[in-house]
């Protein structure tokens, strides 16, 4: 049960802002509510009587930090999640994406990275394997070690598999892990062209350009303003025609972006434009 | 727009649903929130379908939507229903809680918090304690609880569970719903 009481709003400001100003982790643009739950769960998981222990624990204790950020940030995540999603990723993006040299994607905040594996199957199928590369990135380097490794549970694997099949796959899923006890290993060929990093979408700045970036159910976490800082930097990062893909109750309605992309189809993909096309809509509405 | 009325369900709560919305007042100065357990995409229409017993806006809202009155908002599948405190709505992909996601106790306490007195929180038919520790939340915060009569339900689980743990201040029939919801519309 939730005691949602237990925390001050206050008190829980006074916490992250001394956390972003201690070790430089800054949450304190979080939706609150359910940083909050989030921050409440810690206490009753690790059995802190009060606030003040946790806050004694978080600040004396330097390498609590680590245990703070995996259970505050949520590491919920499924392979193919939302199936119509992938199915629009398959049939619309990448076969526009087919036409480059080299393809860059971002997938940020990719946890687990179920979703990783999940758009490596996509380009297998598209065939476009040998030039493709996928950046995952995520705040947390725990989960991040278990992106790379890419093994997850067997007992996920029916589910998976529904969804791959949903998606528009025609293959056996089965044919993309080897079942081992309890866990399913993904093939090492998907893998190929992953590249894991740390990467904290508050306080780094861009580092490539991309022609895609998918950031699912990572936003619906923090509050409108840095949402729109987010935004920016996503477009910062997205290349004149790339495509942006967010989870499927996320919108870029609140934000500047709204102007200057636009939605592909019924699922929650946008187009970036091309600067004439922008100038264009601009000069007429 | 002060109040809110929510409305938490599973077994059995879609056919009080169909029985109410249609007898809803058309311009509720108010929002409605209903969470109800269902399975990912089998019921993704469930909005559609109450959507065609009732004059108010139903919608599956984005993360960040404000609350506006006369709406009615459906908990997405999949997500937990949180209301912030400038009474936007935000969405979490957060563990199940009571097995559960949207959890019924997620919204019901959350909502209590930034609406507090002015919460009406209403647990129908069911077979899980989902919603309970949610109602008394809601009494902790001076807000009202209500439970279907446990005799009116096709499962009742959950108002029993309701009436048993939480104080409940209202144990209503699924005619008198409508008619409570629509009499806090007038001041």
């Amino acid at each position: 049960m939730i005691e949602p009481d237990l925390i001050k709003d206050e008190e829980l400001e006074s916490l992250l802002t001394e956390i972003a100003e201690l070790y430089g982790y800054d949450f304190t643009q979080y939706s609150k509510a359910s940083i909050k739950r989030r921050v409440n769960r810690i206490c009753l998981i690790d059995k802190f009587t009060s606030f003040a222990e946790l806050r004694y624990q978080l600040i004396k204790q330097h390498s609590y930090l680590q245990r703070f950020i995996e259970e505050i940030t949520v590491n919920v995540t499924e392979m193919f999640r939302d199936p119509s999603f992938y199915k629009a990723l398959r049939e619309q993006v990448l076969p526009q994406l087919g036409t480059y040299p080299l393809i860059r994607i971002w997938l940020a905040g990719c946890s687990t990275g179920e979703e990783v594996y999940s758009v490596a199957i996509l380009a297998k199928e598209a065939g476009l394997m040998h030039k493709i590369l996928l950046y995952a990135t995520d705040i947390n380097p725990s989960v991040l070690e278990k992106a790379r490794n890419g093994i997850f549970p067997i007992s996920q694997m029916k589910l998976y598999s529904e969804n791959y099949i949903l998606s528009g796959g025609q293959r056996n899923f089965s044919e993309y892990y080897a079942a081992n006890y309890d866990f399913a290993r993904f093939n090492d060929d998907l893998k190929e062209k992953m590249i894991f990093a740390t990467h904290n979408l508050v306080s780094d700045r861009s580092f490539n350009e991309f022609q895609l970036i998918i950031c699912r159910n990572v936003l619906i976490y923090f509050d409108k303003d840095l949402q729109a800082k987010v935004f920016k930097l996503f477009d910062d990062s997205l290349e004149h025609l790339g495509f942006l893909g967010l989870g499927s109750k996320e919108t870029i309605r609140f934000s500047k972006l709204d102007k200057h992309y636009h939605q592909i189809s019924t699922e929650k993909i946008w187009r970036k434009q091309k600067e004439e096309q922008r100038r264009f809509k601009t000069d007429f509405t | 727009m002060e109040t809110i009325f929510i409305i938490g369900g599973s077994a059995g709560s879609l056919k009080v649903l169909l029985e109410v919305l249609p007898q809803l007042h058309h311009h509720l100065k108010f929002p409605i929130i209903i969470v109800l357990h269902r399975k990912g995409y089998a019921d993704s229409q469930l909005s559609f379908l109450l959507s065609t017993k009732t004059n108010l806006k139903v919608v599956e809202p984005d993360d960040k939507d404000i609350l506006e009155p006369g709406y009615i908002y459906i908990a997405p599948p999949d997500y937990h229903l949180l209301i912030e405190s400038d009474k936007t709505i935000s969405l979490d992909f957060s563990e199940k809680l009571n097995f559960s996601r949207p959890s019924i106790d997620v919204t019901f306490s959350s909502a209590a918090k930034v609406f507090k007195e002015n919460t009406f929180a209403i647990l129908l038919s069911g077979a899980n304690a989902d919603g309970v520790a949610g109602l008394n939340h809601v009494k902790a915060n001076n807000g009202t609880t209500l439970v279907q009569n446990p005799v009116t339900a096709e499962v009742n689980y959950m108002p029993l569970q309701a009436i048993t743990q939480s104080k409940i201040d209202f144990v209503l029939n699924p005619d008198e719903i409508a008619a409570f919801i629509n009499k806090l519309d007038v001041p």
